[in-house]
Parts: C-alpha cells; sequence; structure tokens
C-alpha cells in the first residue's frame, strides 16, 4: 500500500505516541501534539493506538492512495473530499486506489491527522516512528513530506473492515475557541517559591500564547509576570511536556511533545492529558486560563480520559460489526 | 530530600544542596542503578543532583511510587560504574573556539593558561540530556566556571567544546546554546541514532581534552 505526497508540506509529518522510553538519551519525546485526536483516528480504522499516521498542519494538503485502503480523518475539522465527495469530520472510509484525498484549513484547531489502517510503515528508530525534526531522524527520511513521496503502510491486522459508507465518531472531541479555553494544572516543584501575588496571576489573569509557539514549546503572555520570592538558581533536571517554566521575563512556557529533555527555569505548574492535547490545538493570538488543581484530581482526569478511549475503541468496533452484519 | 510531581504519572527527586555536587551525582548514578532494575518505574531521566522517573497511574498508586524512591535513595550507596575513559583532541581558540578570548579576559588568565586548565582537568560525564547526545561534563577547574552567556547564541556548530554554567561539553548536533565555546572536537560522532545504545557518552564516563 502506498501513500503519494501531492502537496509540499515541510510541517506535515509523520507522527506515533512518540519515544518517552528514549528521554534518557537527551532525545526529545516527541509524537503527535493531539493525542486524542490521533489515537481515535487509530481506532477508527482498527489500528493500535501507536501505529504512525500523518500530523497535517499545513493546508491545503492533498494525497493520493496508489492502492485501496482505509483511512480516518481526525482533529481539527478540516474541510475534506475524497475526489468530489465530501466527507464528515472525525470519518474513516475505505479509498479505492487512485481516488484523491484533500484537506482544506480548519475553522477551528490548528492539526488534522490522517491514519491508515496497517499505520504508515517507516522504521522504528528509538523505540519510535515520528518524526524527530530537529535531530533530522525518524518519521519519513527524517524531515517533512515533499510532493512525490511515496509512503508505505503496513499490512492490517484490524479484526473488522469498515462499512461501505465509512463510519465516524457521532460525539467529536471539543475544538478549542479562540478565546477563553481553560486549562487544569497541577502545581510543579516551585510552586510555592513564587510569590503570592505570582501565584494568583497565574489563575485570575487570562494568557495569550504568542506568536512563539511551535512542537517545542507555546511561549504566553500576560499582563503581570511571575516572580519568584527569591531569585532562583537551578541545577538542570529532567523535563516532561506539559511543564510550565517561568524564565526570568516571567512569562510562562509551556513544554510541548518536542521539548528538550532538560531545563533550568523555575516550574509553575504542569498542564496533563486531555488539557494537553486540546492546547495543541490552539492558535497563537488566543488566550487561556489556568485552573490549580490537585495530584488527586489531576489522576481522575487522566483515568477517565483514558477510560473514554477504551470505551471509544469497544463502541467503533461494536458498531461496525452491527452494521456490517445488517 | 524533596519529592515533587514533574507529570500525574512521574516524580522529581531533588537532592540539590545549591551548587552542584559530585558526590550527589555518585549516589545519584547509583539510584537510576537501583530504579531501572524495578518493574514499577518507566524511565528514570538523570539530571544534575537529581533524577526524574515516571510510572504508569494504572498500575500503580502514586505513594507506593514515592515509597520506592524513599527506600532506594536510602539504599543507593556510591555506584558501581566502570567508567569507559576518553580522551578527545581539541583545536582550541581561533574561528572555532572564539570565545576563548572572552573566558580569558573574565578569567584574568591567558588565553594559554585558559588551554591548560581546560586539557589539565579530568571530566566525569554528570549525565545526557537536554538534547541527544549532550553530555553533561563535570570537574571543571574553578576559573572557567563562569557564568552563561546573557544572549544566547542562535547557532553553534556541531562538536564545538564549550563551557557553561560550571560544566563543560562537547555539542552533539548544530543547535541554539547560552554556552562559551573554547574550540573544536576532533572525536567521534556522540549521538547515532542508528544505534541501540546511541550516545558516546555514558553517564559516569571520564573525559580529558588534549590540544591538537
Amino acid at each position: 500500500m502506498m501513500l503519494e505526497i501531492l502537496t509540499n508540506a515541510p510541517l506535515n509529518t509523520v507522527q506515533d505516541l512518540g519515544r518517552a522510553g528514549s528521554l534518557p538519551f537527551g532525545v526529545s519525546c516527541g509524537g503527535v501534539m493531539d493525542r486524542t485526536a490521533f489515537i481515535l483516528g487509530n481506532i477508527l480504522v482498527g489500528n493500535k493506538p501507536d501505529a504512525a499516521g500523518l500530523e497535517i498542519v499545513f493546508f491545503p494538503f492533498r494525497i493520493r492512495f496508489r492502492q485501496d485502503c482505509v483511512f480516518a480523518i481526525t482533529g481539527a475539522p478540516a474541510k475534506v473530499q475524497l475526489d468530489a465527495m465530501p466527507l464528515p469530520a472525525c470519518w474513516s472510509m475505505k479509498a479505492r486506489a487512485g481516488q484523491t484525498l484533500a484537506l482544506e484549513a480548519p475553522k477551528k484547531g490548528m492539526r488534522s491527522y490522517l491514519t491508515v489502517a496497517g499505520g504508515v510503515d517507516v522504521p522504528t528508530l528509538l523505540g519510535g516512528r515520528s518524526t524527530d525534526i530537529k535531530g533530522s531522524f525518524g518519521g519519513f527520511e527524517g524531515r517533512g513530506l515533499q510532493k512525490g513521496d511515496l509512503l508505505s503502510c503496513g499490512t492490517t491486522t484490524a479484526s473488522l473492515p469498515v462499512p461501505v459508507n465509512g463510519l465516524g465518531l457521532a460525539a467529536h472531541p471539543p475544538m478549542p475557541d479562540k478565546d477563553g479555553v481553560e486549562l487544569h494544572v497541577l502545581p510543579a516543584a516551585e510552586y510555592e517559591e513564587f510569590t503570592e501575588q505570582a501565584q494568583a496571576c497565574l489563575v485570575q489573569q487570562p494568557w495569550r500564547i504568542t506568536t512563539q509557539t511551535n512542537r517545542v514549546g507555546f511561549r504566553l503572555e500576560g499582563d503581570s509576570a511571575l516572580q519568584t520570592r527569591n531569585p532562583l538558581s537551578l541545577l538542570s533536571h529532567g523535563l516532561l511536556p506539559g511543564t510550565i517554566q517561568v524564565p526570568p521575563s516571567g512569562q510562562p512556557i509551556i513544554q510541548m511533545a518536542d521539548a528538550n529533555t532538560c531545563g533550568g527555569y523555575p516550574k509553575i505548574g504542569i498542564v496533563s492529558e486531555p488539557d494537553l492535547s486540546f492546547l495543541s490545538q490552539m492558535p497563537p493570538g488566543g488566550w487561556i486560563r489556568f485552573r490549580m488543581i490537585d495530584h488527586e484530581q489531576a489522576l481522575a482526569r487522566l483515568r477517565a480520559h483514558r477510560q473514554y478511549l477504551r470505551q471509544m475503541a469497544e463502541q467503533v468496533d461494536t458498531a461496525k460489526s452491527h452494521i456490517l452484519t445488517k | 530530600m524533596r519529592i515533587s510531581y514533574a507529570g500525574v504519572e512521574a516524580f522529581l527527586l531533588d537532592m540539590s544542596e545549591g551548587p552542584f555536587l559530585d558526590d550527589i551525582q555518585t549516589r545519584i548514578w547509583s539510584l537510576e542503578n537501583i530504579l531501572k532494575k524495578k518493574t514499577e518505574i518507566q524511565t528514570v531521566i538523570l539530571g544534575a543532583n537529581n533524577l526524574l522517573a515516571t510510572f504508569d497511574c494504572e498500575k500503580h498508586e502514586a505513594a507506593d511510587i514515592r515509597q520506592i524512591l524513599h527506600t532506594a535513595w536510602e539504599q543507593a550507596g556510591s555506584a558501581h560504574i566502570t567508567p569507559r575513559e576518553l580522551v578527545i583532541s581539541v583545536t582550541y581558540g581561533g574561528p572555532d573556539g572564539e570565545d576563548l578570548p572572552f573566558v580569558a579576559e573574565t578569567a584574568g588568565l591567558s588565553e594559554r593558561e585558559i588551554v591548560a586548565l581546560h586539557t589539565g582537568a579530568t571530566y566525569r560525564v554528570a549525565m545526557v540530556g537536554f538534547s541527544p547526545g549532550f553530555g553533561y561534563l563535570t570537574g571543571v577547574p574553578k576559573p572557567l566556571a563562569i557564568p552563561r552567556r546573557n544572549t544566547p547564541r542562535v547557532s553553534v556548530e556541531q562538536k564545538s567544546v564549550c563551557l557553561g554554567g560550571g560544566f563543560t561539553a562537547v555539542t552533539p548536533s548544530k543547535g541554539p546554546s547560552g554556552w562559551h565555546i573554547l574550540g573544536k572536537a576532533h572525536c567521534p560522532d556522540l549521538f547515532d541514532v542508528t544505534e541501540d545504545d546511541p550516545c558516546l557518552l555514558r553517564a559516569g564516563d571520564i573525559v580529558r581534552f588534549v590540544s591538537a
């Protein structure tokens, strides 16, 4: 099975769920930014959650299917057409050899995902198939996609094929509006080192996402800067995606998938799933607010989210078998 | 000991008492060895006098992991690491070592004295991190422990030998850096993605520099 890329799109990349196990080598976790949307895409085509697919941030984007193939589009609701046929959001479908898939820029959200049954078949390096743009390795030849690239797909192991007219999710995961997105935050190691005023500002003032926003980090801007009680000089320490660092400017940076594995700035909080996936769909210029939660609440949110994904996998299989036997 | 959350499924164990201490790091290496054998721990990321450990919240309670970290730290004596020894040849100064004059001026020494100090010391890899294969080398002579640049450079060449925050290092790849560049290293690649063990440097290794 082959996918032919018809658009030059250096920021559109092959991604999976990343290389968390290679962080000790100094290798970024990487992987998709919106894990929720991507896992749902893999569920729709009958893949394991970590099968590789495409993260699409540059539109319009077009591909041609060289052979028959079951695919799904999830994430930011791009305007999707398979040849002349428009497709609903969060939909999976069987494409015939020779058909072209076109995605136009979504009105909401930043990243759409293309998953294919069997997964995009690129070599596994250091436990992952995702493209590490900084390190120029992984994914397809360690780079973003170019017109003429041919991507192989693996053999599908899905127990059920997709129904003729396709199949999609009735309830789409929410896409953030440009304004007023609320993110839940767990206090990080130096939270108590910040002034009471800084702790209050963190949750009371709105934060604007600046244009310095990419797969490495989201830089934020607020009216009042966040200051520590005393100047802190920290030694380098491991850093995971979601960590909110505060450099001397007092304007926070949220570390994202391609963050460096070590850092030394004070950390005021941690954004976890499902909020981190939600944040990744926010555009520069968008506004966010923070709400502090404790570990028990953060844990409950994460567990509920994983439970939701497991349920979706079961429901999709149930729906497929129901339609197919009808 | 300070243990704080570094994520919903991660703890940061911080043993630092101000400036970096070699003795603490030796025990951190030992702690890493113990934790790597624990099935409850997923990934261990070494830091400078600290360590980050991740776990799976579907399988384990945070309180149990916290207890494992406590117990492991008590058990961690000095690490049983058989260090490898690397000697790296360096061309100091010139266009590939443009901060040598600045470092000399800041330290109040001649460029030749800086090179003598840098080549005279024995370094150990405290940890690997920041970027793929980047080893933080500890053992920097006092006069060379100068603060980082006020403004980081947007791009520093691969295999630059640099100084920053009391550490020295050889940059594995081209990229931004706030460290001072002393010269150019002549050594194998510090990171090879195709290897199972992709890093030239490992925590605990001994490194010496010689002037090319």
